[in-house]
């Protein structure tokens, strides 16, 4: 007999949204018939999973750092992101369009998908939960300084706070603004002050202080 | 009317922001996601996994877990394009729990 959709409620996740384990076997289950049918191959599941770990924060960083220390590069950036993050090794084949978002001591872009989970993941990896989550999603349309303030982030009044809804077809990465006291910094320097909430919205880069004070923590 | 996907504007509580690594069940049907929607295999495309997921009833879209979403979507697309049928996932899954009783 075939799974009834209505006797869900034996397999639900847990609280700690792990899968139930109806889940984990529909997941075998779906894996292993597309495999025999040679949809796909075990071995090729097995790269898409390591290729997961290529596209990371650390790719938004780099060209992020790379925007702020080379003036042509940025400009490239903001008139074709696509081009522009090609041609430093992202492959952007298969992808969604990309467009950078810039901000100035005037505009600060927050990005989130209301829909759903749009997110620039060529540039960024998978999205963070909460980007994925209820709270985030219904909230930071309407009230996108209150949404800020929970990730820590106070903006003056002064700056213009835009949310932007990604779309299927075209993803949004902010280009935040580089922080002061970096003047002279290296691009590989410049990167450790680039978060991934940074690069979303949610936050502003690292100062140099917090920086230092979040390296000592660690040591 | 909106459907259960279309919360933009809703009232909710504070953000979880916690950062919890994606499982090997989540990484799973990441991976198998992005194989089937692959131009070189086009099985449906990412619209089409939309269409599933948006269509889901408000109560199961509330209790999944986002890749158990997923998931379920992938199942009514896989069937919907006679790539599996239903009757072969039921096998599968009896298959599997059996050789797991078995040891």
């Amino acid at each position: 007999m075939t799974e009834s959709h209505d006797d869900k409620d034996d397999h639900h996740q847990d609280e700690l949204g792990h899968a139930s384990s109806y889940y984990v076997i529909l997941e075998e289950a779906i894996r292993v018939l597309l495999i025999e049918k040679g949809v796909f191959t075990a071995q090729e599941v097995e790269t898409q999973i390591d290729g997961m770990d290529s596209r990371s924060p650390a790719v938004g960083s780099m060209i992020v750092a790379k925007a702020w220390t080379n003036p042509d590069f940025k400009a490239w950036l903001l008139r074709d992101a696509v081009e522009a993050v090609s041609s430093v090794g992202v492959d952007m084949n298969n992808q969604p369009d990309l467009v950078v978002l810039e901000n100035t001591a005037e505009i600060h872009h927050v990005v989130v998908c209301t829909l759903c989970s749009c997110y620039p993941r060529a540039v960024l990896g998978v999205p963070p939960a909460w980007y994925k989550g209820r709270e985030y999603r219904s909230r930071v349309v309407v009230d996108p300084r209150g949404v800020l303030e929970e990730f820590g982030t106070y903006l003056s009044d002064a700056i213009n706070v835009r949310v932007i809804d990604q779309t299927a077809d075209r993803r949004f990465l902010v280009l935040p603004s580089r922080p002061e006291f970096t003047d002279g910094w290296s691009a590989d320097q410049l990167e450790a002050l680039i978060t991934r909430n940074s690069m979303i919205g949610t936050a502003i880069p690292l100062t140099p202080a917090q920086l230092k004070a979040e390296t000592a923590t660690q040591s | 009317m909106t459907g259960v996907h279309d919360i933009g504007g809703q009232d909710a509580g504070p953000i979880d922001l916690s950062d919890h690594a994606l499982s090997s069940f989540d990484q799973r049907v990441d991976a198998m996601l992005m194989l089937l929607v692959h131009p070189n295999r086009g099985a449906f495309r990412v619209d089409a996994l939309r269409r599933a997921i948006e269509s889901y009833r408000q109560q199961d879209y509330d209790s999944l877990s986002y890749y158990e979403r997923w998931l379920g979507a992938v199942r009514k697309l896989v069937v919907e394009q006679d790539i599996l049928s239903e009757e072969e996932i039921a096998a599968k899954i009896a298959e599997l729990k059996a050789q797991k009783v078995g040891g």
